[in-house]
């Protein structure tokens, strides 16, 4: 067992963990940070996105051992109090989700998407950055227009429904 | 009635705990003294289990048990059944094979589970099951169905000779040969509709706890019908007696259909939780998903078409075998006859229909409904051979189907269904019109100039939902009634729960349920709580599937709330010293029509609870529940049009645009219904253009992970324009049809008939990838 100091959603937070234990399962067992999610095993998927450091990371990819120093974001830290992230709001507002599942990676990736991208994100943009996380039940086309909103972009999709 | 009543965008109720990540989900629940499971797999597709040894195991670290079929089976549990008994036209039985929840003598598929190890955490118990050191004799495997029809093929299972389960027909095969002996032409066309793996996101998850004190259980499961699983778990798997058994779903994270089924995981956490005095959590990884959940569709199909001089069609003939997979699953005989033949007939008027269906097992994983469930395998047989028909006659596909649609309702087809409502040429219309289907050529020849190949399909589905009138299902042999209940519960102060035996795991329930209360009496949704996935508070209920919980399970919310109002009425008229047929409720107030005598909504119901001044003999209270049994299916119908953009060099196509024009009946939110149809065309373009399952000759899954299995993804998709015109049903009170599965039904031959139009040649199988593209098209060039 290794002992492991992380501040999560800006607490320190320290655990003993077997070597092998992913930061995921760090979050989800030692910690009961639930939201994080777990939809794959080979990081195709995206449910299981974080923020390490201000970058987005896949947590069943790294390491809890690794992480160890690092400064972690997850779903359950973005919003400020009662009042939601930018990004959450849109998701709802565009009904970019339905069975929640993905929804805590999808949202994270975003996140760190529009802090790269700003305003200038486009919808070919927003598919490209989509292509580590995997939606069921969307179809994208709702978690596109979530996050072109979100990120105030000029360039509407060019096919909306409406 | 109000902004937030039927028809409106309401934003859903349910998402601020996605959004937040404070979901529940099966995996995120955890109990006092809770271990993990692993279950110890088959490597082998068909083999004998020669010997098993688990002392190793047993010694490994933070090891608690490990179980194997023989205490399972000595325990007295049940094999898994299927539940709806379907019949060969000689009128013998469905064959089925015997499928213990953990196999003891043979294993039929990869992945089959043999023994299951409980241990203090998740990485000891997949250790340790590592450990479980299991002898095996292999046995020759067969994967293909028709392969597994021929004589000498490998026998599956003692009770089936030949693997056929069933051979089953339907419709007139004297008329439909008289037909085809008249016909001016004949289209031919054979089909393979490719198996599809669901993936939900959602990994299913079982958590069983016994209680010694009270001796009972609780099990947490990610079922789409909590209800079902656990009569079946009592009335048929002896685990535990109904009155003893708890069963909760609660955020489940997507279905498509693979979480109907009761599989062997949850029923073997719950036993080995009472053999080992420990609560039992097992969580798949996606692997164990791929080898486990049940799969979808698998069809080889021989179809033609009869038509007259005219263009008229005079009949059809299919001929299908369909691969059930290792073990017959819950619902699997009904997929591929009553949901698939009986929508043989597509939107068209067509005299003399026969199909003939073999059921066949293989070394595979057990197939069973997937989005659409039978009825995406009849639309891409009737779409892709009227696009084929249409080509062979050289007149637009267009003018081919309008030619031939059914406009008269109610409408008889020759095989059982009885379309009760539908407009086939406003969906039609409303899709070219959207598709711009008039300035098509113009762009293929722009698409020409810079060397692509664009290509135009066209698919006009009908389905049959809101399943079904149990009366009807029982003649065909299910072994359940397909109503719905509700229960409408009134509080004191005026806010209203309401339990439903429907599911929501990503259909937004808990949003539209609550308009109905909006719409009836006023109230804002946020003064009503919906309340499903637990058997413990709401009473029965048969689940969601079928895009079922619309049409059937708002139809009981209905009934129930017509008897709410009605008592509601009573008080206000005895409070009011009015009369009751003179009382409206509206904005949440309680009115005689015409005065200005009115008390609040709350009023009401608080008089309902103090019993202080009610009619006499007049129960107190303001709770009703209600049973709907549906009278018909009802019959969701639409025309979708793809235009594609093929790359002669590399075979890749690109989806220029998608277009959804569907009848649904009533909308209840729009916002809902139009996301329900993106998520269904991702899955139908998914299986058209990347999802293909491919099974070695060993028997082994090759696409048994994201690295290998092609899942849409946002790159994969294009936004898509979809719209609904509106016909009501008039089977049930609200005229809703269903909008679940549309869009996974309608779509892959929309897509097919585009590609082939692009590159000319109708030799194209799913899913079409750049390679299969690429050759067909080289092979006409």
């Amino acid at each position: 067992m290794t002992d492991v100091t992380i501040t999560v959603n800006g607490r320190e937070m320290k655990g003993a963990v077997e070597d092998r234990t992913l930061l995921v399962q760090f979050l989800r067992e030692n910690l009961g940070l639930t939201g994080t999610h777990v939809g794959c095993d080979t990081s195709q998927c995206g449910a299981c996105v974080v923020h390490v450091d201000g970058r987005a990371v896949k947590s069943c990819t790294m390491l809890a051992v690794q992480a160890s120093g690092s400064s972690v974001t997850t779903i359950e830290g973005l919003a400020n109090g009662q009042e939601l992230h930018p990004v959450q709001a849109a998701f709802r507002e565009h009904h970019g989700l339905q069975c929640g599942y993905c929804t805590p990676g999808m949202i994270m990736t975003a996140v760190d998407m529009i802090e790269r991208h700003g305003s200038s994100l486009d919808e070919e943009t927003v598919r490209e950055e989509l292509d580590g996380n995997i939606c069921r039940c969307t179809g994208y086309h709702n978690i596109v227009k979530a996050i072109l909103s979100a990120a105030g972009a000029s360039q509407a999709p060019a096919m909306a429904a409406e | 009635m109000g902004v937030e009543g039927i028809g409106a965008k309401v934003l859903r109720k349910e998402d601020r705990r996605f959004i937040t990540g404070r979901g529940r989900y099966v995996d995120d629940m955890s109990v006092p003294g809770m271990k993990y499971a692993a279950f110890v797999r088959s490597p082998h597709a068909h083999a004998k289990i020669a010997s098993l040894d688990t002392s190793a195991a047993e010694a490994m670290p933070g090891v608690i048990g490990v179980l194997n079929g023989r205490q399972l089976q000595g325990d007295g549990i049940g094999n898994l059944i299927c539940g709806w008994a379907v019949s060969s036209k000689d009128g013998t039985p469905m064959k089925m094979g015997a499928w213990p929840a953990l196999a003891s003598e043979t294993v039929r598929h990869v992945g089959q589970a043999v023994a299951i190890v409980v241990a203090d955490t998740q990485a000891q118990a997949r250790d340790a099951a590592e450990a479980v050191m299991v002898e095996y004799g292999e046995l020759p495997v067969v994967t293909r169905a028709v392969d597994a029809l021929k004589d000498g093929a490998p026998q599956l299972h003692p009770e089936a000779p030949g693997n056929l389960i069933f051979d089953w027909e339907i419709g007139d095969k004297a008329a439909t040969d008289a037909a085809f002996a008249e016909a001016a032409h004949v289209t031919k066309l054979h089909i393979h509709n490719n198996r599809l793996v669901p993936n939900p996101m959602e990994p299913r998850a079982a958590l069983g706890l016994y209680d010694p004190a009270e001796d009972h259980y609780t099990c947490w499961t990610t079922s789409q019908n909590p209800h079902v699983a656990r009569l079946v778990m009592s009335a048929f798997y002896n685990v535990a007696p109904e009155h003893k058994l708890r069963v909760i779903a609660p955020d489940v994270g997507g279905g498509f259909g693979s979480k109907i089924y009761i599989y062997p995981e949850e029923i073997v956490c719950l036993w080995a939780s009472k053999r080992t005095g420990v609560p039992v959590k097992w969580t798949s990884d996606r692997t164990e998903a791929f080898l486990t959940d049940a799969h979808g569709r698998d069809h080889e199909t021989e179809v033609e078409m009869a038509l007259d001089a005219d263009n008229k069609i005079l009949a059809l003939r299919v001929e299908t075998v369909a691969n059930l997979g290792a073990y017959m699953s819950l619902f699997s005989s009904a997929t591929p006859t009553y949901l698939y033949a009986t929508l043989l007939s597509g939107q068209y008027d067509i005299p003399a229909i026969h199909a003939n269906v073999k059921a066949v097992y293989t070394n595979t994983v057990p197939v069973d409904a997937y989005r659409g469930a039978g009825r995406p395998e009849a639309t891409y047989v009737v779409e892709r051979t009227m696009e084929t028909a249409a080509r062979e006659l050289g007149i637009s596909p267009a003018d081919f189907r309008r030619k031939n649609f059914i406009r008269s309702f109610p409408h008889q087809t020759p095989v059982i269904m009885a379309y009760d409502a539908g407009d086939f040429d406003a969906t039609l219309n409303a899709g070219m019109e959207a598709a711009d289907v008039a300035g098509f050529e113009a762009r293929r020849e722009e698409a020409k100039s810079r060397g692509k190949l664009r290509g135009l399909g066209m698919s006009c589905y009908i389905e049959a939902c809101g399943i079904a009138p149990s009366k009807a299902v029982g003649s065909l042999g299910a072994g359940v009634g397909l109503w719905e209940s509700a229960e409408v519960r009134v509080n004191p102060v005026g806010t209203i729960e309401i339990l439903t035996g429907s599911h929501s795991h990503g259909q937004g329930h808990e949003t539209t349920f609550a308009q109905l209360v909006a719409e009836r009496f006023g109230l804002p949704v946020d003064n009503v709580q919906v309340i499903h996935g637990d058997t413990d508070k709401v009473q029965f209920g048969m689940g969601t599937y079928g895009s079922r919980s619309g049409a059937v399970g708002m139809s009981a919310i209905h009934k129930a709330l017509d008897k709410v109002e009605a008592k509601a009425k009573k008080i206000a008229a005895h409070v009011l010293e009015a009369d009751e047929g003179d009382i409206v409720i509206e904005n949440g107030e309680v009115k005689v029509a015409g005065t200005d005598k009115k008390l609040g909504w709350h009023e009401v119901c608080l008089g309902a609870y103090t019993g202080h001044n009610l009619p006499d003999g007049m129960e107190p209270g303001l709770k009703e529940g209600a049973f709907y049994d549906p009278t018909n299916f009802t019959f969701p119908a639409g025309c979708y049009i793809c235009e594609v953009e093929v790359d002669p060099e590399t075979g890749t196509t690109d989806i220029i645009q998608f277009v959804a024009a569907d009848d649904f009946g009533r909308v209840i939110n729009p916002m809902i219904v139009e996301g329900q149809v993106h998520g269904g065309l991702a899955q139908g373009i998914g299986q058209a253009l990347l999802e293909g399952t491919h099974y070695d000759e060993s028997g082994q899954l090759t696409t048994a992970s994201y690295m290998d299995y092609a899942m849409p993804r946002a790159w994969d998709l294009p936004m898509f324009k979809v719209s609904t015109t509106e016909t009501l049903c008039p089977g049930n009170p609200l005229g809703m049809k269903g909008c679940g599965e549309a869009g996974a039904i309608g779509s892959p031959p929309a897509v097919i008939n585009a590609i082939t139009d692009a590159i000319g040649n109708n030799e194209l199988t799913m899913p079409a990838t750049p390679e299969k593209v690429w050759k067909a098209l080289n092979a006409v060039r």
